[in-house]
C-alpha cells in the first residue's frame, strides 16, 4: 500500500493544476496546501491572494483562517476588501479560484447556503462568503469536495455560486466568463464537457473504480473515453506537505484513508 | 467635547436598543470588548450587520440582544458552524432571528454605497445565483451607458459602527496596519463611530505617519483605551489570534448550558475588559506578537 493519504493526493492533484505566474485566490484547507505546494515545487512565480486583503503572501506557517496574521507578514501588499473584490477580482486579475461547498451538482453549481428550503432549512450552512463572486468572476475555478450521493446531487438545493447553471450556454448567456474547470474529489477527478458543460469523470484515484464512483454520485455520471488513473503524489510532494506545510496534521492527518 | 471614555460609557451613550449596529474587523481586530459590554448592558432588538458574524455575534445572538442579522458568511472559520446562529435560524432559539443575506462583495459594496452617500452600487456579480431570489433587496438595473444589466445592492448606513485598532489619538484619528477588512467603509457609512484601541497616542505620533490613518477623528464619537480588546481575535504586531480559543469554542457553544456558563463567567461576571485580561493570566503572554519592524519612510519635502 502506497504511503500517502487521499487528502495528500487531492492536494498534489490540485497543485498540478496551477501554472507558474498564476494569480490565485486561496481558501483554507486543501486549497491553501495545494497552492503552497505548487509554490514550492513548479510555480515559484505564483501570486497568492486571500480575500482578507493580503496579496503576494509568503506564509511562514500554515494559515488557520483566511485572515491569519502570517499572511500579512512579508506580503507584497495589504489592501481593503473593497479593493480585493473590485480591483483584483471584478477587474479580471484572478486566474484561479478554489472553492468547496456542501453540494456540487452535474453542472458545477455549488451550494454552501442551505440544505432544504431557504426559509425553513434542514441545515443552515455558513453562506457564500466570497464564493459566489469567485465563481462568477475568476477565470478558472477548481472545486474540491467529497464524492457521495449527498455531496454530488444531480441538482443542488440552492445555487450559492454559479457553475454552468443548467448547462450548455446558459452561463455565457448571462454574461459570465470562465467557470469551473476541474472537480477533485476523494475518489476521482472530473472536467466539464465543452458543449453540454456537464461533469465528466476523467481520472480515478488509485484504489477506486469507475463502478464505485458511479455508486457514489447522484446522477449517471459520464465517463471519459480516455479515463486514466490519477497520478499519486511524489515522495518529494509528500515530504513537503508533511514536514513544511502541515507538520501538525491540522488539515490532513485526520482524513487519512 | 472629550471623546476619550470608558467602554461602559461609550456603549451606554452611543448604542441604543433597536439600533443597527456594526462591529467590523475581518478576522483581524474584531471588537470583542465592545460586544461583551453590549451583552452586559443587555441591549435589545439590535439589528447586527457584519460580513462574518464570528463568535462575537454568536454570543450576542445567544444573549438575546439580536432581532436581525445582516451577513455574508456565518461560521467559526476553519472550525465549524456558529451554534447560536444555527439554533436561532433552525429552531427560533432563544428568539427567532430575521436574516438578510449577501456575499462578502455585496456587503463591502453596501458599506461603500453608504459611505459615499449613494443609494446603491452595481456589480458584475450575481447572475445565476439563487441569492438574488432569496433576498429581494438585490435589484437589477440596465446600464445607462450600454446594453448591460447589472445587479445592485442597497446602501447600508448603520446607526453605530464599532471598530478596534492598534492606535488612535484622543480625537479618534485612528491608525491601522495589517488586514483592513471593511472598517473604513463601515465607519464612513455610520452615523456614530466608536473606536477602541490598544494604545492612545499623542497626536504627534499620528502626524508622523499620516498615510497609516484609516479613520479620521472627524467621524469618531468615542475613543476607548482597551488593551487586548480584540481577544480572541488578533491585533497585528500586538498579539496573535487565539486559535485554541476558536477551536474549543465549538464544544462550549454546541451546548446551551456551557454557552451560558461562559457568558456568566467571562462577560456578566466581569466588570470590564481589564478584568478579562487579568483573568486570562499567563495566556496573554503566550499570544504576544514577534517584532517585525518596517523600513522607515521619509515624509519630508
Amino acid at each position: 500500500m502506497a504511503d500517502y493519504t487521499t487528502s495528500e493526493l487531492m492536494v498534489s492533484r490540485a497543485a498540478s493544476e496551477l501554472k507558474n505566474g498564476d494569480v490565485v485566490f486561496v481558501g483554507i484547507g486543501v486549497p491553501s496546501l495545494a497552492v503552497n505546494l505548487a509554490y514550492r515545487m513548479h510555480a515559484p512565480g505564483i501570486c497568492m491572494i486571500y480575500e482578507s486583503g493580503a496579496v503576494g503572501c509568503v506564509p511562514r506557517r500554515l494559515p488557520i483562517s483566511i485572515g491569519d496574521p502570517c499572511l500579512v507578514t512579508g506580503s507584497l501588499a495589504v489592501v481593503p476588501m473593497l479593493d480585493v473584490f473590485n480591483l483584483y477580482l471584478q477587474r479580471g486579475l484572478i486566474d484561479v479560484g478554489f472553492l468547496g461547498g456542501a453540494q456540487v451538482d452535474r453542472f458545477g453549481n455549488i451550494n454552501s447556503t442551505v440544505i432544504g428550503d431557504y426559509r425553513k432549512p434542514k441545515v443552515r450552512l455558513p453562506g457564500s462568503g466570497g464564493a459566489c463572486e469567485i465563481a462568477a468572476l475568476a477565470k478558472r475555478v477548481v472545486i474540491t469536495i467529497a464524492n457521495s450521493k449527498r455531496t454530488l446531487p444531480e441538482r443542488v438545493d440552492f445555487v450559492t455560486s454559479p457553475g454552468y447553471l443548467r448547462g450548455g450556454r446558459e452561463r455565457e448567456g448571462l454574461g459570465l466568463e470562465g467557470g469551473p474547470e476541474l472537480v477533485i474529489t476523494d475518489m476521482g477527478v472530473y472536467r466539464f464537457d465543452g458543449t453540454t458543460r456537464e461533469m465528466v469523470l476523467v481520472s480515478v484515484h488509485p484504489g477506486f473504480t469507475r463502478a464505485k464512483i458511479k455508486e457514489n454520485t447522484g446522477w449517471d455520471v459520464k465517463v471519459a473515453d480516455d479515463l486514466t488513473e490519477t497520478p499519486p503524489p511524489t515522495p518529494e510532494e509528500i515530504r513537503i506537505i508533511r514536514e513544511e506545510l502541515d507538520p501538525q496534521g491540522i488539515f490532513l492527518r485526520s482524513k487519512a484513508s | 467635547m472629550a471623546k476619550l471614555m470608558t467602554m461602559q460609557d461609550a456603549i451606554a451613550r452611543f448604542v441604543r436598543d433597536g439600533d443597527l449596529v456594526v462591529m467590523e474587523g475581518f478576522t483581524h481586530l474584531i471588537p470583542f470588548a465592545a460586544g461583551h459590554e453590549i451583552i452586559r448592558q443587555r441591549k435589545r432588538d439590535l439589528t447586527l450587520a457584519r460580513l462574518t458574524p464570528d463568535l462575537i455575534y454568536d454570543q450576542l445572538i445567544f444573549a438575546g440582544c439580536v432581532r436581525k442579522l445582516i451577513f455574508s458568511w456565518a461560521g467559526n472559520p476553519g472550525v465549524g458552524p456558529l451554534h447560536a446562529f444555527r439554533r436561532a435560524v433552525e429552531q427560533g432559539k432563544p428568539r427567532p432571528l430575521d436574516i438578510e443575506e449577501y456575499t462578502h462583495f455585496g456587503m463591502v459594496l453596501r458599506f461603500m454605497a453608504g459611505a459615499s452617500n449613494l443609494p446603491f452600487l452595481p456589480t458584475r456579480n450575481y447572475p445565476g445565483t439563487d441569492l438574488t431570489a432569496a433576498n429581494p433587496l438585490f435589484r437589477k438595473v440596465r446600464s445607462p451607458y450600454g446594453e448591460e444589466d447589472l445587479w445592485c445592492v442597497p446602501a447600508l448606513n448603520p446607526d453605530v459602527t464599532i471598530v478596534h485598532a492598534q492606535r488612535a489619538d484622543a480625537d479618534g484619528n485612528t491608525q491601522v496596519w495589517g488586514l483592513y477588512g471593511v472598517q473604513k467603509e463601515a465607519a464612513f457609512a455610520s452615523r456614530r463611530v466608536i473606536v477602541s484601541v490598544e494604545e492612545v497616542v499623542d497626536p504627534s505620533v499620528i502626524r508622523s505617519d499620516p498615510n497609516r490613518t484609516l479613520i479620521p477623528g472627524i467621524i469618531v464619537s468615542a475613543v476607548v483605551h482597551e488593551p487586548f480588546g480584540a481577544h480572541p481575535s488578533f491585533v497585528q504586531g500586538a498579539y496573535d489570534r487565539d486559535n485554541d480559543f476558536y477551536v474549543k469554542w465549538d464544544a462550549v457553544s454546541r451546548d446551551e448550558a456551557s454557552f451560558q456558563t461562559y457568558l456568566d463567567e467571562w462577560v456578566h461576571g466581569l466588570p470590564d475588559r481589564a478584568a478579562y485580561v487579568r483573568k486570562m493570566g499567563a495566556r496573554t503572554g503566550e499570544l504576544l506578537a514577534d517584532r517585525q519592524m518596517c523600513a522607515p519612510v521619509n515624509y519630508g519635502f
